[in-house]
């Protein structure tokens, strides 16, 4: 199927954000070199490379920690609650005012289209920014008895497929609880993490209370391991939050998790099979299904399958593929080649074990990383397809007949972060949200996020809470 | 001279609402606490472990799902019973802590009161818990506490009673359910509130007690892929690292030992019973 309407192209300038050809560490409120060997980030629908980045040592990691704890001490902790708030405000709007810089820049770094990086990642990083601003000096308000104070120094390591926003949910309610930071942003996507330290610079931020070092997993050990961090904050696979949770075993350390999940998104025969398709279309296809409670099981009930995946392949046959920065673009680049090489081998896999593959026709640039839209039909629960986080625009569809079969199949996972539910029947979507075993459930809607709600998941993708009330407890110890 | 010779108990594990020796066979000798002999308990194995994870698994849809109401009234009819075998209780756990009469009815007093406290919680937790989100959109949002699901527990070491009660009930209200390791030289009283837990309207499988040795036992619910969540506080010296190495491979929730048994007369807040429970967000959009 040809697409439906020729377009032209809409590019977003990028000449709204320099990009420097190297970047240090920020430690102490200075950008320092790193010790390591620096790395390269690339464009990833270019594969053009846009800047060196430092990467961070134990030595490295060792300066930024005792300079948060130096902040934590000295500047941090004692502030009035109040101005620790009217810091983050300041750096809500420091982010909105810069915010087609930051979308630019994301999208540049990251792959991911501009128009979710513009409406979507900014836009709801500076709301947790100001969401969180609020709490500073109402944290006895929170449920944490009259007087719950921070760990200390906050380590965080954070993933690629939302860079800054997965930065603004974990500095946010760090520092408005009182924590100071480390922040080791993701190997392939640091950009946005450091025109954040100059948006700290901007807002007079003291020293020392954000630092943040780049590099690649050794660095984030290195975070993570130091004996002088409080609490441990991490988002990613699963795979490493295990090795995470050994690290820190045994010591005073608080970990809170954030890790892959295999959500099933559960459409029944009396839902808006329209609002469906586009919900489904959102739960996979969002962020190229970079996305860790991504919709990428479709449960349909059987009498509706056929209808159901028909017009869901016209629907994906509309959707653009291509460059990040063109306002057009439904899905863009895949962030690595290593990720796009996953993505493929699992998909080798789905139609090996027997499952049918579908894409539409899709012309991809001839440079970068790109993977088509892809719809597996036939798929059985016990397809490494229907098992595995694939982390891309791949979909798994499996059937079900009755309420219980698709619960049954929904909690057939050793993951638990989100679920959606499909049905124009108000009392089966409560019912059936009571017995999904997953963090977040969304009924007729999905992929929707806010800073005053709590996210965080059930079972394998891991423990603790990001946004509302709820997390905060994840850096604040409790007074009696 | 006594004119009647006493029948003697057999102390044995409870599992799935049973009460089953321990598959291995094994037993060990319980003494009081100036070592003269109580009983032989069961020495539970893994595989009783393994049978009793299956119990608890089988009895958390039933549990979890009860209402908050039903679930209270079930606690607070163990509450009843116990206070029933009051005098039994005053017995097993005067001669096993080595406790004055005096004392250890204050201990049975307070162990009984505590699930007459966590009874009261069971249909609180959900609005001092819960959350209406004011989400920047057109959506209802709402944020409600759901329980974690199977819970290893290492009962503690010493209070072998108020202990047990103070580390079981707290993760009963939240609607889960239970595999719990004894105190290892002082089962008695364990065993004996199965007797009442199997009689006070609490499904089978729900709790499971198993005598014996944590730290024989602890690696395997530690490790075990079907336990969601594992309260460490009766760990054995020494061996919490390890337990907690082995809980990270599935992502169980971990509490952590305290540096030393704490006094379990003193006003247990709500922190065992939130960390037993997992937050759930639900959306739905608003339209006409």
């Amino acid at each position: 199927m040809t697409s439906l309407f020729e377009y032209a192209p809409a590019p977003e300038s990028r000449s709204i954000v320099d990009v420097a050809p190297s970047y240090g560490l920020f430690v102490d409120g200075e950008f320092v070199d790193g010790s390591g060997e620096p790395m390269k980030t690339v464009n990833p629908a270019t594969e053009e490379v846009l800047s060196e980045i430092a990467v961070g040592t134990e030595a490295d990691v060792d300066r930024a920690v005792k300079a948060a704890r130096r902040a934590f001490t000295r500047v941090w902790g004692p502030m009035r609650p109040a101005d620790r708030g009217k810091y983050l405000f300041r750096i809500a709007r420091i982010l909105q005012e810069r915010a087609r810089e930051f979308a630019v820049l994301e999208s540049l770094d990251n792959g991911k289209p501009i128009r979710e990086s513009r409406d979507v990642d900014v836009p709801l990083a500076a709301a947790h920014f100001f969401y969180h601003a609020g709490w500073a000096d109402k944290l006895a308000h929170a449920g944490l008895g009259p007087d719950p104070r921070p760990h200390g120094v906050a380590g965080q390591v954070i993933p690629w497929n939302f860079p800054l926003l997965m930065l603004a949910w974990k500095v946010a309610p760090a520092l408005a609880t009182g924590n100071t930071v480390v922040l080791k942003p993701a190997e392939t996507t640091p950009l946005t993490a450091l025109l954040f330290a100059e948006v700290c610079r901007q807002a007079d931020l003291p020293p020392g209370v954000v630092n943040i070092v780049t590099g690649a997993g050794d660095t984030g050990r290195a975070v993570v391991e130091h004996e002088d961090v409080d609490k441990v904050a991490f988002t990613g696979s699963t795979e490493v939050g295990r090795s995470i949770a050994r690290a820190v075993a045994g010591t005073r350390k608080v970990l809170t998790l954030e890790l892959g999940g295999k959500a099933a998104n559960i459409v029944f025969d009396d839902a808006p099979i329209d609002q469906a398709v586009e919900g489904i279309v959102r739960g996979i296809f969002f962020n190229q299904g970079h996305v860790c409670c991504a919709g990428s099981r479709l449960l349909v009930q059987e009498s509706v399958h056929d209808e159901v995946i028909a017009s869901l392949q016209r629907r994906i046959g509309t959707l653009r593929v291509g460059d990040p920065l063109d306002k057009n673009t439904d899905i863009g680049a895949i962030n690595s080649a290593e990720q796009l090489a996953r993505i493929r081998e699992l998909s080798d896999i789905g139609e090996a074990e027997g499952a049918h593959r579908w894409q539409p026709v899709c012309e991809l640039p001839d440079r970068g990383f790109w993977f088509p839209p892809t719809v597996f039909t036939d798929v059985s629960p016990a397809h490494r397809i229907a098992r595995d986080e694939v982390f891309g625009p791949v979909l798994s569809v499996l059937t079900f007949r009755t309420p219980d079969e698709a619960v049954a199949k929904a909690n057939n996972t050793t993951y638990g972060l989100s679920a959606g539910i499909w049905t124009e029947k108000g009392s089966r979507i409560l019912a059936i949200a009571d017995r999904l075993r997953a963090g977040v459930v969304w009924a007729n809607t999905f992929n929707q996020f806010d800073p005053t709600s709590p996210f965080g998941g059930y079972k394998q993708s891991g423990y603790g809470r990001e946004g509302g009330r709820h997390g905060l407890a994840a850096y604040l110890k409790e007074s009696s | 001279m006594p004119d009647r010779l006493a029948v003697r108990k057999t102390y044995k594990l409870y599992v799935n609402g049973a009460f089953p020796r321990s598959e291995s066979g094994r037993t060990y000798e319980v003494t009081d606490a100036r070592g003269a002999f109580l009983a032989n308990a069961a020495h539970a194995s893994r595989k009783d472990a393994r049978d009793a994870v299956v119990a608890a698994r089988g009895a958390f849809g039933k549990w979890s799902r009860a209402t908050a109401y039903n679930r209270g009234q079930v606690l607070y009819r163990v509450a009843e019973v116990m206070e029933g075998r009051h005098a039994q209780f005053c017995e097993e756990v005067a001669a096993g802590e080595g406790l004055s009469a005096g004392r250890a009815r204050v201990v049975v007093d307070a162990a009984i009161d505590r699930w007459v406290w966590y009874a009261g919680w069971t249909d609180k937790l959900a609005s001092v818990l819960g959350s209406a989100n004011p989400v920047a959109g057109p959506f209802f949002d709402f944020s409600l506490p759901e329980p974690t699901g199977v819970v290893a527990v290492l009962a503690p070491q010493r209070s072998s009673l108020l202990g047990l009660v103070s580390v079981l009930a707290p993760v009963l209200a939240g609607g889960n359910t239970a595999v719990v390791v004894t105190s290892r030289e002082r089962p008695l009283p364990a065993v004996t509130l199965g007797e009442v837990l199997a009689t006070s309207d609490v499904p089978g499988g729900v709790v499971n007690l198993l005598t014996g040795d944590a730290a024989e036992i602890g690696p395997w619910l530690a490790e075990h892929d079907d336990v969601d969540a594992i309260d460490l506080t009766g760990a054995p010296a020494g061996r919490a690292l390890e337990l907690e190495r082995l809980a990270a491979g599935s992502i169980k929730r971990v509490l952590r030992p305290p540096a030393e048994e704490p006094d379990w007369t003193a006003d247990p807040g709500t922190g065992r019973m939130t960390r037993f429970l997992e937050t759930k967000t639900v959306w739905h959009p608003k339209g006409v």
